[in-house]
This record gives structure tokens, C-alpha cells and sequence, in this order.
């Protein structure tokens, strides 16, 4: 007697809730490693579109039990492949443990240091960006728009045709011809087969003819159970129902602007991008549809693809103003204010051309900031500068125009970095939930 | 016509159905095999981490430890460092045994042989099994056991229910009895029972009626001076090796699921303790199972020569047992030596030596050696088995030799090799070293005073000078304090002389 079975199409993810207990369990310990590995890694689109491998102390996910300790005491081991030993011979200690306690170490596969074990990306991302929340998700100047869309719910017992739900319906319809004991289509044919068997025979003796009588009489029973009990009454029907439903609005744009002059080293720019990077991942996460668009400047200002913001060289003077005009033509042009959320991050190294941070100031005030759930501005420094990274009130032209304007709009905000490291947890800061609250 | 059940390297459902008939025609027909009805699951390789992390059983209630078990073994997997298993095989009636999609047909062929013929054969005759373990119900039991714990966890939160399975897998090693034999309860006591974990029958425990009353009180060889004393421990039955068990009868802060959780790890940690005492003959069983039957295919030409050398290829891979100065050396293999040990079994029936007529008076030149195999499989366990079974003639193929290691000695002294002088005491340190009851460290309730200062007593027999691993311990009884709320002390007792060795307690 065998019996096989195809488990294969059973669900995935048995385990799934073994694991959140684990990743819940070690929560603390994977958070810093996760802090620690965004601030030491480039973080580029490719670094988090896998797996991510993280390394944890095993502290906290021990288990411990009643063990044998394994050195001290007496012991004798038996072991295969004797060469030449004879009774009597010594063997020097091998180092490092008690006769051969090293193969007992790793029991269960994690030595002292630590556990390695691999993230999925949405488990690295929601714990990269927990506690995190989109600073003012409600626009006070524009009125948020609501689209109308449908939502399931549930059955009904009255709808039309083409919402009807077959499944239900037939379920329906099988439970009550069981229930009113319908015949089936098979009983009801073996009777009229047999019935026209019985008739064809030439010359049907006293019982068959009998039969053919019994069986007439119960084809007529059947016949009218049939017609009585239907084989889909009203009563069984069911229809899919939706009701309709407002769904807010969730499409976002992020503008990455980035100064690009000669005096914006790799250094300056792999840390512009780094928190450009972090910043779409993260409204990514927030919103449903989420668009970049990348303005780089000098003088004069041009939208192009992420490659070539990133990547490519230019040279020119420096205009931050033209970036900010870009910005609201692209705005007026594709990107109308009732349907999308509005985000800007600018990065600089805070160099500008004579009195044009006046202009950007005014730019910002009159046309940008009204209409932008969030700016972030984000200066970056040399390493050296610690004046500048320690006093706000430091600073050239721009950073001493941004500083008013900050004052003014509570969705704009300057900070200053000058290493990979701050990235992160400026970017926090910056989006620390709970934080608006607090600060008005 | 050919008589070949299959032919090129694709499974079908339908060649499995075949080759498992043919299978089973020599495994009942010839080896005289007698097996539970066989359920075998296809699974995929992601299953089979799921069936890693769960300890091998089909169903497993939800915890930490499991998900980092999954998280490890995949870790190892995808990186290629580990390989998986070809099959898992479950102790349940029917039998279940899971194989894995990426098998050849060959591979399935071979695995059925091992598993659902040979593991299921154990599982259905070993009298540890038979005794121990309800083959019938294990599916009923983790089916409640999954159910209970996500309704605690459910009622009383996460946290409160991790803290108790922590604790209690802590102590699963202790959660056993070694010697005397789990009560059966009858039928009114499986239904005061299932009333309790329904929450009808208040704290008061049902449990106390059925197990304590048969259980039978252990020996006692001291003789305490205290009267009290003496009561407290015979209306405990104390001592009590089994801290899971003793816990969940008597400690005074646990609430009545808290008690049913312990009793959960205590029972699946007695269902899996014969397979741990097992190891050697259980693998030795299978693998002397598809060792012959493979051999018998091809002898009555049902399968091609190239399967025939794909399933050898994976047998000698199995049954490899490296030199203790191989890099690949990490202990002694029980396919290896349990495999061994069955053909040699045969090889002394068939043909026995003076040496084994010597040694094995009792069955060398049997002429039934099936016989004499099953009544092996059946009435041994590890420890048992290699005392009574490892001849002379196998210690010297696998040149055994005996290393003494004192730490008061500042070298290793090889004590025994594999010569006359050397057969008995090498066979029987061997033996030893399968006996859990001596590997494992021997701790005991000693006693608490419930009504005095309700310090927990516990007790280790110090065996040659071995002590427990200090961090472990302090960890360990940190959750044993949990679970019985008051301080808990360990003492270290030596057992030949009866010194102490040492004392802890969690009391500050």
C-alpha cells in the first residue's frame, strides 16, 4: 500500500511566522547592524535590490542549556584510524581545548562572535526606515484630490449578470438539491436507459413487463421532482458586490537637484547621492507611485537622466537660482499640484554666484515652498570645516538666505554633512516621526 | 519486454508508485520486514529548510529559536555551504516520509528504500519507540500543541508565552525520563485533561491525580535524618531527574497554561529521545535496508547499471568514515558504523571465524540471519547494541584505539588500540558514549521547601571530574528561577566521594 502526495504547491512562507518572532527577538541588535552597514556601504540602487547579509552579535539569541564544560576532568574518546599508536604512547594536548572539545563548538553553527543570516529587501528597508513618517502628508494650500474607486464587499442576493458569483451560486444550488433530494442527471438517465432497454426487447415476459410499468410510474415521479425542485432556484443566485470608495491621493515627486561645478569634487557629489538615494527609497515606500525627476546646475540649469546626474562632468559657474526656476517650470509643466506631492531635496556646497541666494530665497518664499509638502536642503561641508558643521550661524550667502527662509516655512530644512556617516542620521532627523509636532 | 522499472533520470508519480512496489515485494517478501502504511510527500527545497527549522516534525508550534534555525540553515543553503537532506522521515502511523523534488529517479528509489522501508521498520518494532512514543497520535498532539500556544500567545501576548518556551527549551534535555516509564493516562484522565486545557477545571492540577499516584517513587538510597525532609520528598517524589516535570507539578507560581506549555516541550522532547538514543542502529537499519535492496534490484535487472552506480555512488558517500587526522573528521559516523555493524552481523551468521564463534556464541553461524538482525533492531538501543554487537574483527577495520585524557595530565595517553588486550574496553567506552543518560549531565531535584524558604534544590552527580559549563549553568537557572519563582540552587555534588564541588544560587 502506497500513497503519494505532491506537497509542492502547498502555500510558501510556513515558517514566515518563526522568523518575525526571530527578527522581533533580535529586533535590537539587527537595527544597529542595518544603521551601521547603510553608513559604511554606497548606498546605490543595486546594493538594495537583493538580499541583504547581516552579521549579529549571538548575545541575545543564545540558547542555553544544561552542558558539559569541555575541559577539566577525565575522559576517554574512542576514534577511528590508528596509524601507528601503540598502548602507552603519549600525544601532546592538542591546543586550544581539552581533547577534541574544538569539534564541539559550533554545535549549532554560530561560533562566539556572531550570526549571519540574510534580510529580504523589504524587511532591510522597513527596519532602515522604522519610526520614520513624511513630515505634513496633508497640503494646507491646496485642496488634497480624491479619485473614486471601487472596493469588495461581499455578496449580495440581488445584482446583475455579469457580477454574478458562480462559485457561491453553484455551492448554493448544490446544497439545496441534496437537501431536496433532486435527482441527479446520472440516477434519472440509468432509468431511462434501462427503460428503453426493457422496451426494445421483442417479447417482454409478465415481470418485465411488471418492470417497465414501475419503472414508467417512477420516471414520471422523477420527472416531476425535477420540475419542482430546479436545478438553480433564485434563491441560490449570488452577485459580487462593490461599493465605491475615495482613495486618496498618493503620487509623489521628488526634484534632486545638485549643483555640479567644478568646485563639486566625488566626494561632495557621492554624498549628495547617498542621501538622494535614501530620500527615494523612502518616499518609494510611502507612496504608491513615486517619480524623480534629477536637475543638475552650474550656471545654467538642465533636467537629465539619473546616469548623467550622477556621473557625468560639467563645468560653469554656479547659479543656484536656475535650478529652483527649473524646478517650477518642470512643476507647472507635467507635474500639476491637485494631483501630485511635491518634494524637493537640493544639495550644494553652498557656492553661489554674487547675489543670487537673494533671488533663491525669494524663489523659494513666492513660488516653490508654497506648494511643496517638503524641501530639504543639505549643505556639504569639508571635513575639516568644524566651524561650520558645529555653528548654524556660520556660513556663505546661500546657507545665511536658507537660514531666513527656514524661519518662515516649517517644510524647509537646512542641514550640513561632511562625512558618509552623517548622512544617515540626518536623514533621520530629518524625518524623525513625531518631530513636526514637536517643533511648532 | 524489459523488466526495467525505470530507465533516465525523470521522476513520475507514476514510476514512484512502481518502483515502491517493487520495493516493497523484497522489503516484506524477502527481508521480512514489517512497516506502517507509507504516506511519502514530495516536497521542494524550501520545505525542507521549513521541516530543518520545525526539528523534522510535519507540524510545530510558532517560535524564536525556529526562525533562527530556518534563517541559518538558508544562510548556509543558498551560499552552498550545506547541502540538503534527500528525505526526512517522521515516527507517525502512517509513516511519512518527505522527499525532496531535485531527486533522480534514482535518488527516489534509493531514499524510498531507506527511509520508507528501513527508518519505518525501526520506528515500528524498536522497543523504545514501541514503548515511548504513540506513533498514532503524534499528528493530533502537535496539531493541539500548534493550536494551544497561538491561543495563549493570542490571550496573554507574545512576550509572556516566548518567556516560557525559552525557559522550558531550556531545559529540554531535562525534561525526560530516563528509567522509569511515562504513565499512560486512561480515558477519564485524557478528559479531566482536555477540560483543563479547555479552562473549565480551575488551578487546581488534574494532573496530580494520574501521575503521581503511578508514578513509582524512585529509590532513595539516603537516609535523611530529617523527618520532613523525607516527607516533602516521598509526597514530591523527589528526587526527580525530570525538571520539566517536576516544575509543572509543583511549582507554586505557574498559572495552568504556563504548566500546559511545559508539558508540551516535555512531551515532544520524550517523543524525540529514543531517535537520540538511536542514532547508530536507526541509520544502520536504513542504510543495510537499501543496501540490500538496491543490490537485489539490479540482481533481478529492474533497474539499469547507471542508477545502480548513481545509488552506490550515494551510498559509499554516506557510509564514509574519515581518519581521526582527516580534515573531514568530526566524530564517528553512525552510517558508517551502524551500517558496518549490520553487515558484519550478517557476515557472522553466514560466515563466523573461530574468533566470532568465540565472541558471538549465541548467533554466529545462525542460519537465519534476517532473524537474528530484526530481534537486534528490535530489542537494542545504541549503547546497548554496540556492547553486545561490535566484534573484534570491526575494531580492527576501523582501527579503533582509546585515547585517555586527564586533565591532570599534561599530555594524552593513547590507552587501548585495537588488539586483544584492547577489544573489550574499547568496545564498551564506545558503548558509553552512546549512553545519553551518561553523556548528558545528570542533574536532580533534590528538594523545596514550600513551606519554609521555597529555595529550589537542585543537584549535579559530578562524574570523573566533569563539571558543567559555568556560563550555560547561570543562564539555564536563571530560567528555572522563572518558571518556579523563588531562588533556585545547583550543588555540585562529586559521586564517588560525595564532596562538593561547587554551589550557585540565584539568590543574589
Amino acid at each position: 500500500m502506497h500513497h503519494f502526495i505532491d506537497r509542492r504547491p502547498n502555500p510558501k512562507g510556513k515558517s514566515l511566522g518563526n522568523r518575525q518572532r526571530f527578527l522581533r527577538r533580535a529586533k535590537e541588535n539587527i537595527k544597529k547592524m542595518v544603521d551601521k552597514s547603510v553608513r559604511e556601504k554606497s548606498v546605490t540602487g543595486a546594493d538594495l535590490e537583493g538580499a541583504e547579509q547581516v552579521t549579529i552579535p549571538a548575545r541575545g539569541i543564545k540558547e542555553p542549556h544544561f552542558a558539559h564544560s569541555p575541559k577539566g576532568g577525565f575522559r576517554k574518546h574512542v576514534l577511528p584510524g590508528n596509524k601507528d599508536f601503540v598502548v602507552g604512547d603519549t600525544i601532546p594536548r592538542p591546543k586550544g581545548g581539552a581533547g577534541e572539545g574544538g569539534r564541539k563548538a559550533s554545535e549549532d553553527g554560530e561560533g562566539e562572535d556572531g550570526f549571519s543570516f540574510s534580510l529580504t529587501r523589504e524587511e532591510y528597508l522597513e527596519i532602515l526606515f522604522e519610526g520614520l513618517e513624511l513630515p505634513d502628508l496633508v497640503k494646507k494650500t491646496t485642496v488634497e484630490t480624491e479619485t473614486v474607486g471601487t472596493r469588495r464587499a461581499g455578496l449580495t442576493t440581488a445584482g446583475t449578470p455579469n457580477n454574478l458569483n458562480l462559485i457561491r451560486t453553484m455551492r448554493n444550488s448544490l446544497g439545496r438539491r441534496i437537501a431536496l433530494q433532486r435527482p441527479s442527471v446520472a440516477a434519472y438517465q440509468a432509468i431511462v436507459d434501462e427503460l428503453k432497454e426493457l422496451e426494445s426487447t421483442p417479447t417482454p415476459d409478465e415481470e418485465e413487463q411488471a418492470r417497465i410499468v414501475a419503472l414508467q410510474e417512477k420516471l414520471t415521479l422523477l420527472d416531476r421532482r425535477r420540475k419542482l425542485v430546479g436545478y438553480i432556484d433564485p434563491i441560490d443566485l449570488r452577485y459580487d458586490t462593490n461599493v465605491p470608495e475615495k482613495i486618496r491621493n498618493s503620487k509623489a515627486v521628488v526634484f534632486c537637484l545638485m549643483d555640479v561645478s567644478g568646485s563639486m569634487q566625488e566626494r561632495e557629489k557621492d554624498l549628495a547621492k547617498r542621501f538622494f538615494m535614501l530620500l527615494h527609497l523612502f518616499l518609494e515606500r510611502a507612496y504608491e507611485h513615486t517619480e524623480v525627476v534629477f536637475i543638475r546646475h552650474t550656471h545654467h540649469a538642465q533636467e537629465v537622466d539619473e546616469e548623467t546626474f550622477f556621473y557625468a562632468r560639467e563645468t560653469g559657474g554656479t547659479i543656484v537660482s536656475t535650478a529652483l526656476a527649473k524646478m517650477k517650470e518642470i512643476i507647472d509643466e507635467r507635474f500639476p499640484t491637485d494631483e501630485w506631492n511635491i518634494y524637493g531635496a537640493q544639495a550644494s556646497d553652498g557656492e553661489n554666484f554674487g547675489n543670487d541666494s537673494e533671488k533663491c530665497a525669494a524663489l523659494l518664499t513666492q513660488e516653490l515652498l508654497p506648494i511643496c509638502q517638503y524641501y530639504a536642503y543639505v549643505e556639504i561641508v569639508g571635513e575639516e570645516d568644524e566651524k561650520l558643521l558645529n555653528n548654524a550661524d556660520e556660513g556663505a550667502d546661500l546657507w545665511q538666505n536658507f537660514r531666513k527662509v527656514h524661519t518662515q516655512f516649517p517644510q524647509f530644512e537646512i542641514r550640513r554633512v561632511a562625512e558618509p556617516g552623517h548622512i544617515y542620521p540626518i536623514f533621520r532627523d530629518l524625518f524623525a516621526a513625531g518631530k513636526k509636532e514637536t517643533a511648532r | 519486454m524489459s523488466k526495467l522499472l525505470f530507465d533516465g533520470p525523470e521522476w513520475t508519480f507514476e514510476l514512484l508508485g512502481k518502483a515502491h512496489d517493487a520495493i516493497e515485494e523484497i522489503a516484506l517478501g524477502e527481508l521480512g520486514l514489517d512497516v506502517y502504511p507509507n504516506q511519502i510527500e514530495i516536497i521542494s527545497s524550501e520545505q525542507m529548510l521549513d521541516a530543518y527549522s520545525c526539528v523534522g516534525l510535519p507540524l510545530m508550534y510558532q517560535h524564536w529559536s525556529f526562525g533562527k534555525r530556518f534563517a541559518r540553515d538558508e544562510a548556509l543553503y543558498r551560499t552552498g555551504r550545506q547541502g540538503l537532506a534527500y528525505e526526512i522521515v517522521i515516527n507517525s502511523n502512517p509513516c511519512i516520509s518527505y522527499n525532496m523534488e531535485e531527486n533522480t529517479m534514482s535518488m527516489q528509489t534509493l531514499v524510498m528504500a531507506h527511509a520508507a522501508f528501513g527508518h519505518n521498520h525501526f520506528f515500528k518494532n524498536n522497543y523504545l519507540f514501541q514503548n515511548w512514543t504513540d506513533a498514532a497520535a503524534i499528528h493530533d498532539y502537535l496539531a493541539f500543541a500548534k493550536n494551544f500556544i497561538a491561543n495563549c500567545e493570542e490571550r496573554y501576548g507574545l512576550d509572556a508565552v516566548e518567556e516560557i518556551l525559552d525557559a522550558a527549551h531550556s531545559l529540554q534535555t531535562q525534561g525526560v525520563f530516563r528509567y522509569g516509564r511515562p504513565p499512560r493516562p486512561t480515558a477519564q484522565e485524557m478528559q479531566a485533561m482536555q477540560r483543563q486545557r479547555d479552562g473549565y477545571v480551575s488551578q487546581k492540577s488534574v494532573l496530580d491525580l494520574w501521575t503521581d499516584s503511578t508514578m513509582t517513587s524512585e529509590d532513595n538510597n539516603q537516609t535523611p535524618s530529617d523527618e520532613a525532609l523525607a516527607k516533602r520528598q516521598g509526597k514530591m517524589n523527589l528526587p526527580q531527574e525530570n525538571i520539566l516535570y517536576f516544575l509543572e507539578k509543583h511549582s507554586p507560581s505557574l498559572q495552568a497554561w504556563q504548566r500546559e506549555l511545559l508539558r508540551i516541550v516535555r512531551y515532544l522532547a520524550q517523543y524525540l529521545y529514543p531517535q537520540k538514543q538511536t542514532k547508530v542502529m536507526n541509520e544502520g537499519c536504513a542504510t543495510f535496508t537499501h543496501y540490500f535492496i538496491i543490490n537485489r534490484l539490479r540482481e533481478k535487472g529492474l533497474i539499469t547499471e547507471g542508477s545502480y552506480l548513481e545509488m552506490m555512488h550515494s551510498h559509499t558517500n554516506v557510509v564514509l568514515q574519515p581518519e581521526y587526522d582527516d580534515p573531514r573528521y568530526s566524530g564517528i559516523n553512525p552510517y558508517a558504523l551502524g551500517f558496518a555493524m549490520m553487515q558484519d552481523i550478517r557476515r557472522i551468521c553466514e560466515n563466523p571465524t573461530d574468533e566470532d564463534r568465540e565472541w558471538f556464541p549465541g548467533f554466529a553461524g545462525d542460519p537465519d540471519w534476517k532473524a537474528v538482525m530484526r530481534d537486534a533492531w528490535a530489542n537494542y538501543r545504541d549503547e546497548s547494541f554496540i556492547l553486545q554487537y561490535l566484534s573484534p574483527n570491526l575494531i580492527r577495520k576501523f582501527k579503533l584505539f582509546m585515547i585517555a585524557d586527564d586533565a591532570k595530565q599534561a599530555n594524552l595517553v593513547v590507552s587501548q588500540i585495537h588488539n586483544k588486550q584492547g577489544y573489550r574496553d574499547i568496545r564498551s567506552s564506545l558503548a558509553q558514549s552512546y549512553d545519553l543518560a551518561y553523556q548528558e549531565p545528570d542533574i536532580q531535584v533534590q528538594d523545596a521547601d514550600l513551606r519554609g524558604d521555597r529555595e529550589l534544590k537542585l543537584t549535579h552527580a559530578v562524574r570523573e571530574g566533569i563539571i558543567l559549563d559555568p556560563k550555560n549553568r547561570d543562564e539555564v537557572l536563571k530560567h528555572v528561577r522563572r518558571l518556579w519563582g523563588y531562588n533556585v540552587s545547583m550543588t555540585a555534588l562529586d559521586q564517588e566521594s560525595g564532596a562538593r564541588v561547587s554551589h550557585v544560587s540565584t539568590a543574589a
